[in-house]
């Protein structure tokens, strides 16, 4: 899990008409978090991990002290992490119970903006309940301002609620690709389950039960809980939709879509099968038609587990075991600075909330001074932006190894997800491999219009201008969401939000 | 009477708690079974817990040398499906390779 924020769609028209609430979990009816009851959305509401401004902000960390796995993914190779939790072919340090809660406070004091633990791959916490229940006691006691989350197929969930709600546990996150066994015998080919090893659909048949029980024991307790989903093409992809129902009405609180990842140098079964994941637009069409039943996150990054840092970032090198045994914590003056730091972030996150609010009104005032008219002849634009975080457009096009995606629209602009590339320019020697990293760009940013950076070299214009996306250097260090409304008013302005680009194209 | 791990284990951790008799331990490169303590479970279960968890085919023999997991029992992977995809792999690094040199 890597920052996690929901798809706020905090549009200003929205908010606007929602009665002058700008900020997300609140006011208008057709809320996507109105849903869930009044004390959830108060957790929710400005929470780093949740809330899309909220987690420029604020880092999350992950420590692997759980190796041991009860059943099998298809798109897992158990060699590697957790695939639900990380990308896969990746391998963390497994640490015990003692060096992890040492590196947790080693991080916590030298990062204070890190506020959410995860204890995820490789493996299931839960298949290994003794060392993940050890790190969360102590972390309870000497770390009491750092909030835990967790991560699990969710077999041995229904025994461990109990454990689980002794703890400072902020959320759990559950992992159901189906909530039917003909779709799970062909996700899952087996599972233990009481003492032996069943294959196939009974297996399947299982997990999927324990999932359902484990989420409705959570919820019946207020403990939050997040739905992740792996789509797999041709085998749940039609099925999520149901899925995201059902989770829904068991009082979820998020889904997330996360694209399979599959690979035959991974060695999973869908790699070698020449399983193909889903492209960037067919995960945006599936989280679309799922949205309307249920708030989204679209932000997932499918991370390192073991990453620590803010927003893509990874400072996992300054905390190797070794460097961490040196270190000298005094973690009460460090949660003393902690605090600290914690108020100015909320005091500035609080004044951001009021501008939301303040330029929203602005702008419906100004719509209705225009006339609504020609207003729906805008059509919607997509945009993408490369960042290193803070929220504003600071990073160079050529070193961004992802693009975050937005939708500008007349109701305003809304995150969409990320796009992952290989940076066009790593620097220095490897540059000569250009070429092909751009082609990459290119691939993942279709269906993208513009794309704003702090800087974009020569080389890669022409290509992106030949493939229809307009590239824009104009809004360096400006905030994203600003900057992305001023391109969509430029576009407006100059004509071109009318007609699809196809057509403007034969005409020019 | 005992099963034995050999050097295919990926040091997941999974059997190690299961053991009745406390008979797996860690080490390296690799976790390692006692031969004087394990019974194979009789009497405690019907299967043997360690490899009824183990991920990986083959990595738990029994005093035979026969793998408890056959190639292609627990992932679906048959041993020509494996030979055919490590083929493929190779072939697509070789390009790769030739692509640059030459
Ligand atoms: S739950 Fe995680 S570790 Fe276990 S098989 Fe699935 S992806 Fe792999
Ligand atoms: S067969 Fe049973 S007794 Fe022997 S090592 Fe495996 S779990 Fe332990
Ligand atoms: S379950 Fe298998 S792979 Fe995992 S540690 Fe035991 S023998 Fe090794």
């Amino acid at each position: 899990m890597d920052l996690p924020v929901i798809n706020t769609n905090s549009s200003s028209g929205e908010a606007a008409e929602g009665g002058g609430c700008a900020s997300h979990s609140c006011g208008s009816t057709d809320d996507q978090l109105g849903h869930l009851p009044e004390h959830i959305r108060a957790k929710v509401h400005n929470h780093p991990c949740y809330s899309e401004q909220a987690h420029h902000y604020f880092a999350r960390m992950h420590v692997a002290v759980a190796p041991a796995c009860n059943i099998q993914c298809h798109y897992c190779n158990r060699k590697y992490d957790c695939s639900n939790e990380s990308r896969p072919g990746v391998v963390s340090e497994v640490l015990t119970p003692v060096q992890a809660v040492k590196k947790v406070m080693a991080v916590a004091a030298n990062i204070p903006q890190m506020t959410v633990l995860g204890i995820a791959g490789p493996g299931d916490p839960l298949a290994n309940p003794e060392r993940t229940f050890a790190t969360f006691r102590e972390l309870s006691e000497k770390a009491p301002d750092i909030k835990l989350c967790v991560s699990t197929n969710g077999l041995a969930l229904p025994e461990s609620v109990e454990e689980l709600s002794k703890h400072n546990i902020d959320h759990v996150t559950i992992t159901i690709n189906c909530v039917d066994p003909d779709v799970g015998a062909q996700i899952y080919p087996w599972i233990f389950w009481n003492n032996k090893r069943i294959m196939g659909r009974e297996g399947a048949a299982i997990l999927i039960e324990q999932q359902q029980k484990g989420l409705e024991m959570l919820t019946a307790r207020g403990i939050l809980v997040k739905v992740n989903s792996v789509m797999i093409p041709g085998v749940n992809d039609k099925h999520l939709a149901e899925v995201s129902r059902v989770v829904k009405s068991k009082g979820a609180f998020l889904h997330n879509v996360m694209p399979l990842i599959a690979e035959p140098e991974h060695g999973t079964f869908y790699g070698l099968m020449g399983q193909p994941s889903p492209t960037a637009e067919e995960l945006q069409a599936l989280q679309d038609a799922c949205s309307g039943d249920m708030n989204m996150m679209r932000h997932c990054r499918q991370c390192r587990a073991d990453a620590v840092g803010l927003l893509g970032e990874d400072r996992g090198l300054e905390f190797t075991m070794d460097k961490i045994e040196d270190m000298e914590i005094d973690y009460p003056a460090a949660m003393v600075k902690r605090a600290e730091v914690h108020a100015q972030i909320a005091k500035e996150l609080e004044i951001k909330d009021q501008d939301r609010l303040f330029q929203a009104q602005a702008k419906a005032a100004l719509a209705a001074m225009r006339g609504e008219a020609d207003a729906p002849l805008s059509r919607p634009v997509l945009m993408a932006v490369s960042t290193k975080g803070g929220g504003v457009i600071n990073e160079h096009f050529g070193h961004a190894h992802e693009f975050l995606v937005y939708e500008a629209s007349p109701a305003g602009v809304r995150f969409i997800g990320h796009r992952k590339t290989t940076p066009y320019c790593e620097g220095g020697s490897s540059c000569g491999d250009g070429e092909s990293a751009l082609d990459e760009t290119l691939r993942v940013l279709k269906g993208c219009e513009v794309v704003l950076s702090a800087k974009i070299g020569f080389e890669p214009w022409a290509p992106l201008e030949a493939a229809g996306i307009q590239p824009n250097g104009e809004h360096a260090m400006e905030p994203i969401e600003e900057a992305i409304a001023a391109v969509y008013e430029e576009l407006r302005a100059a004509g071109k939000l009318e007609e699809k680009p196809e057509l403007q194209q034969k005409v020019a | 009477m005992s099963l034995e791990i050999i050097e295919s284990c990926v040091n997941c951790y999974a059997c190690e708690p299961l053991c009745p008799n406390e008979a797996i331990y860690q080490a390296s490169p690799h976790f390692l079974i006692d031969p004087d303590k394990c019974t194979e479970c009789l009497g405690d279960y019907d299967d043997a817990q360690c490899s009824s968890i183990c991920p990986v085919e083959g990595a738990i023999v029994d005093e035979l040398g026969v793998a408890l997991n056959l190639p292609g029992s627990l992932t679906g992977i048959s041993e020509a499906m494996l030979a055919k995809y490590q083929a493929a792999v190779e072939a697509t690094y070789q390009a790769a390779l030739e692509a640059k040199t030459g």
